[in-house]
């Protein structure tokens, strides 16, 4: 009996011999091997690749992956204070089921005419954006809000001609390597120190700021919680000297907080990771970038910006992208910057959330995470040597938790938190020496009260032990 | 039963077509879509309303304008339009060359939805999360041995975020030698991605862009002229986007080499040398993947996508972090590199699209990755080899040589004839399900188009799109008009350009629309 011919791969549908025999026939070609003749011997591998012998039953694939997703705990499965700058937030269904509908998940770069969908998705998504910020624009989505608060900065520049940016020192340590390695050496990054409630320190301010400088940067609330009242005061102090406000924001926020654009924010970016995308272990951010409806200042984004048109079919709607010339892809380094694939589909996402939640849901969910975290401060500040919040000033769904007089280092406090399936809050000692042992602590709307109350007696038993 | 599918071209075909409303015209004030759960009774009781303590200025005063809309409403909506996107499982997507438009395995996305990875917080402690770690840190092995480099990090967002990597590692590293200052030129070629110029000229260089010769390559006296003292690197594809493998690859990197500079490989197009050629064997310090490219993630309108950097070991102290360890039993995250450029997107890269284009190997192993690329490029072949018989079609460049994954074809003696274009005949393919892309600017090629028909797609697929291309051409000399005039059976007919270059008219927003379209 003749040997049995081995399966094809179900991911390669010519590989069958007999299919391949006839395409190399209709070509005259005599094998796959004649195709590479460009390709010179010296630079042929000719050994094997060290990868481990094909899963092609997806069963045995699905178990291989299962097995060592066991090996990870969720959210799901704990209780997680865990914030800064990623969010354990309720993801509502329908934006799993639109999230992952093929005809988004697998589109790519087709135009309106084959994929209509995605630009009035994303339109619809910009225009969301722009209600919620309360600006006439905001961009397809870019990386995350790393990406968007470098952009701003850069488009700042252009935007003044100038070279300097100050910007916060109370921001993501993580952020601002990312912000300096984009932004440098074109621009220079000056940081700006903050005062004894962790905000921006205005008299500092002031004496850096001159002609200049073409960009303040400061986020609120801000990385460590905190939420800037005076943004009013550092806008007239920004425009005096003719530079641009640029304010980092979280939508979650926005329901109930003051939107940047308010107090005077030229350009406000942030992430929309919160906006019903999960969290994927950090992989679920999209950042965006909002201003006013001018043309200097439009002209000099580098990102996708989907426009509104009508069709030779009257009551038509058609869409396409504003201002292409200023891309990258229509003239290469002569373009802003640069463009390419980013985050189009959590924006989609964010744009299902945001039709979901309405002005009613977003309003609700800010009293619920500003409630949530008032109690988490006050029930925290009962234990013997805590201090909660660790700063003066205001705060919204996170703040720091100032351990320093309890004698537990934040490392040994997670440690004994995690034995009892809770995730502490992220320690603060190595990125902000200058507050000791302090940890930054988030509460959404996944962690209950009666999660809260059980971690506070863990955590009194804990600190009482020492 | 016969033993051949049937290749036919399907005149029959719509697309949806809904006439859906704008979103905001769906608003009806009182409807709600989700219900956000109140606190518990004694939440409020000891904190009362929440908002009372913060400062007024700080409390939003109107609400925002978002629209009222219920639940079903609002899933039907955004369903209407999801009908109203081809994307690639309905469509034979290989009109859209330089992306790789393969197949993206429904296993994978199943795996990623797993709560074990989707509600994975990124600072949970390391030991919470040794199966993710495993993951990343397993593709940076198996991409090791694609490609011969030594390490790969997984941060960079996507292609282009990958290329702003590798220039912010040659700047870097000149600096670390006192060399930067002097080292003011990056190399890229006319064929490489725009990104490999843009992201050069985002880091300060000045961008030489060496332009093709009758082959459609670069040349080595154009090289060499244009290296020297001032040069910091070459960024550059290979097979370039004509799908065109440029054989004096060695010698380029030579020559960067010889007089300083850094070498990095954009691997936008790797999709036909799996396992038979390697980055490192041209000599290149760095190279990167697109995994939603040639790795099977999907590529969600748009992202989110992946762009996994590899680097030889002098390269390694320059990679962003962290970087995943692993000592044998743990895995671990490692921020310690004095060198690093530091950070460039947010955590460890996007672990969920890592997560499926390592499941993507693991079904396919090192040989089914050969096979991968070996009939990728059988099937591109053999599209060339239509194509070209196709009336008003030719693909410039390197007569009679064969190409890797993709080929650059032009409709330049179509379009003599008979003044259609390209963008008229890929308005037309969208009457049968069908995309056709250009090419990226400037149009180096007149009237192109892009093909890659990847390792997805049967004969009888391939036949299939071939079938469609031919009868556009035909109607195209047959009766101009209707190729002029299409599409005549997709969601919108031609669009009016005129708002999107117009500032008194764009309307990037409603609210926009609103104050000017109205």
């Amino acid at each position: 009996m003749a040997e049995r011919e081995r399966p094809g791969h179900p991911y390669i549908p010519n590989s069958a011999p007999a299919v391949k025999a006839a395409m190399l026939d209709e070509i005259h070609c005599g094998s796959i091997e004649e195709l590479y003749a460009d390709i010179p011997e010296s630079l042929r591998f000719r050994g094997r690749m060290n990868i481990p012998p094909a899963l092609a039953a997806e069963s045995q694939l699905r178990q291989h992956v299962e097995a060592i997703l066991t090996r990870n705990t969720s959210c799901a499965q704990a209780t997680n204070f865990l914030g800064a700058g990623c969010y354990n937030h309720y993801v509502p269904a329908i934006c799993d089921e639109i999230g992952r509908r093929s005809e988004f998940l697998t589109a790519y770069a087709g135009e309106p005419y084959e994929d209509f969908g995605r630009f009035q998705v994303l339109w619809e998504y910009q225009s969301l954006m722009a209600e919620l910020l309360d600006m006439d624009v905001c961009n397809v989505p870019t990386y995350d809000w790393f990406q968007a608060a470098s952009t701003s900065i850069r488009m700042a520049g252009r935007y003044t001609g100038r070279r300097r940016a100050l910007v916060a020192a109370n921001i993501s340590p993580d952020r601002l390597q990312s912000i300096r390695n984009y932004c440098e050496p074109v621009m220079e990054i000056k940081m700006i120190g903050s005062d004894r409630t962790g905000l921006l320190d205005l008299e500092a301010l002031d004496a850096n700021l001159d002609d200049s400088v073409a960009t303040v940067y400061f986020e609120n609330p801000g990385y460590l919680g905190g939420l800037e009242s005076r943004g009013q005061r550092i806008a007239g102090l920004t425009h005096a000297c003719g530079a641009l406000l640029v304010v980092g924001a979280d939508p979650s926020s926005l329901g109930v907080l003051a939107p940047p654009s308010s107090y005077g924010a030229d350009l406000v970016c942030g992430d929309i990771q919160s906006l019903g995308n999960h969290m994927n272990f950090g992989g679920g951010m999209g950042g965006f970038i909002a201003c006013r409806d001018e043309e200097k200042l439009i002209m000099e984004y580098p990102s996708r910006l989907f426009g509104i048109s009508r069709t030779e079919v009257p009551g038509e709607f058609g869409f396409g992208d504003v201002a292409y010339d200023r891309t990258s892809f229509a003239h290469r380094e002569h373009g802003k910057e640069f463009i390419g694939t980013a985050a189009a589909l959590h924006g989609i996402t964010a744009a299902v959330y945001l039709a979901l939640m309405g002005p009613g849901g977003m309003r609700d969910l800010g009293v619920h995470l500003l409630q949530k975290a008032q109690y988490l401060s006050r029930r925290l500040a009962t234990l013997p040597g805590v201090r909660a919040p660790g700063l003066d000033a205001p705060f919204f769904k996170e703040f720091v938790v100032d351990f320093n007089l309890t004698g537990c280092t934040v490392a040994e406090i997670n440690q004994a938190l995690l034995k009892h399936d809770i995730f502490g809050g992220k320690d603060l000692s190595a990125e902000f020496p200058a507050l000791g042992q302090s940890a930054l602590y988030c509460v959404t709307e996944l962690v209950s009260q009666q999660e809260i109350d059980r971690f506070i007696s863990i955590l009194g038993t804990i600190l009482g032990g020492k | 039963m016969t033993s051949e599918r049937s290749v036919k071209v399907r005149n029959g075909f719509h697309q949806a077509k809904w006439d859906e409303e704008l979103l905001f015209e769906l608003h009806k004030p009182g409807e709600r879509g989700l219900v956000v759960a109140p606190v518990e009774p004694g939440i409020a009781a000891e904190v009362g309303d929440g908002l009372s303590a913060l400062p007024a200025a700080l409390v939003r005063q109107q609400a925002p304008a978002l629209p009222e809309i219920g639940q079903m409403r609002v899933l039907k909506h955004f369903l209407r339009l999801s009908q109203e996107n081809l994307g690639g499982d309905l469509n034979i997507d290989i009109g859209q060359g330089t992306c790789t438009m393969k197949y993206n395995p429904k296993i994978n996305d199943a795996l990623a939805a797993d709560p074990r990875m989707a509600k994975l917080h990124p600072l949970q402690d390391p030991s919470t999360v040794q199966g993710a770690l495993e993951i990343l840190h397993s593709l940076d092995l198996y991409l090791r041995e694609i490609s011969g480099m030594d390490r790969f990090s997984l941060q960079p967002a996507s292609g282009s975020s990958a290329i702003l990597n590798m220039v912010s590692i040659i700047q870097a590293y000149h600096a670390s030698r006192a060399d930067g200052q002097t080292r003011d030129e990056m190399i890229t070629t006319i064929f490489s991605h725009p990104s490999d110029a843009a992201a050069a000229a985002v880091k300060g260089y000045k961008v030489i862009t060496l332009l093709q010769n009758e082959d459609g390559l670069p040349t080595l006296e154009d090289l060499k002229r244009a290296v020297g003292p001032r040069t910091a690197g070459l960024l550059i594809t290979n097979p370039e986007d004509t799908g065109i493998f440029n054989p004096q690859i060695q010698a380029f990197v030579r020559a960067v080499h010889e007089v300083g500079g850094l070498c990095g490989y954009d691997q936008a197009n790797a999709n036909g040398i799996l396992g038979i050629t390697r980055a490192v064997d041209a000599g290149f310090d760095m190279c990167f993947f697109n995994l939603h490219k040639t790795f099977g993630t999907p590529h969600g309108c748009g992202g989110p996508a992946g762009g996994a950097l590899g680097v030889t070991q002098a390269l390694a102290p320059f990679l962003p972090v962290p970087v995943v360890e692993f000592d044998g039993h743990r895995y671990s995250l490692n921020a310690d590199l004095p060198q690093s450029i530091g950070k460039t997107r947010a955590y460890y890269g996007t672990a969920q699209v890592a997560l499926k284009a390592y499941a993507w190997i693991r079904a396919l192993g090192a040989e089914g990755l050969r096979e991968v690329a070996e009939v990728a490029v059988l099937n591109n072949n053999y599209m060339l080899a239509k194509i070209c018989r196709i009336r008003g079609a030719s693909a410039p460049y390197a007569k009679g040589r064969d190409r890797i994954e993709q080929v650059r074809y032009s409709w330049e003696q179509l379009y003599k004839d008979t003044g259609v274009t390209t963008e008229d005949i890929a308005l037309r393919m969208a009457d049968f399900g069908m995309h056709l892309w250009s090419s990226h600017h400037p149009f180096i090629v007149p009237q192109p188009f892009t093909v890659e028909p990847t390792e997805s797609y049967s004969k009888e697929e391939l036949d299939e799109y071939l079938a469609v291309l031919s009868q556009v051409s035909a109607e195209a000399y047959r009766d101009p008009q209707l190729v002029k005039t299409a599409p005549h059976r997709s969601v919108c007919h031609r669009i009016d350009p005129g708002p999107f270059d117009d500032p008194k008219r764009w309307a990037i927003t409603w609210r926009l629309y609103q104050r000017k379209m109205k």
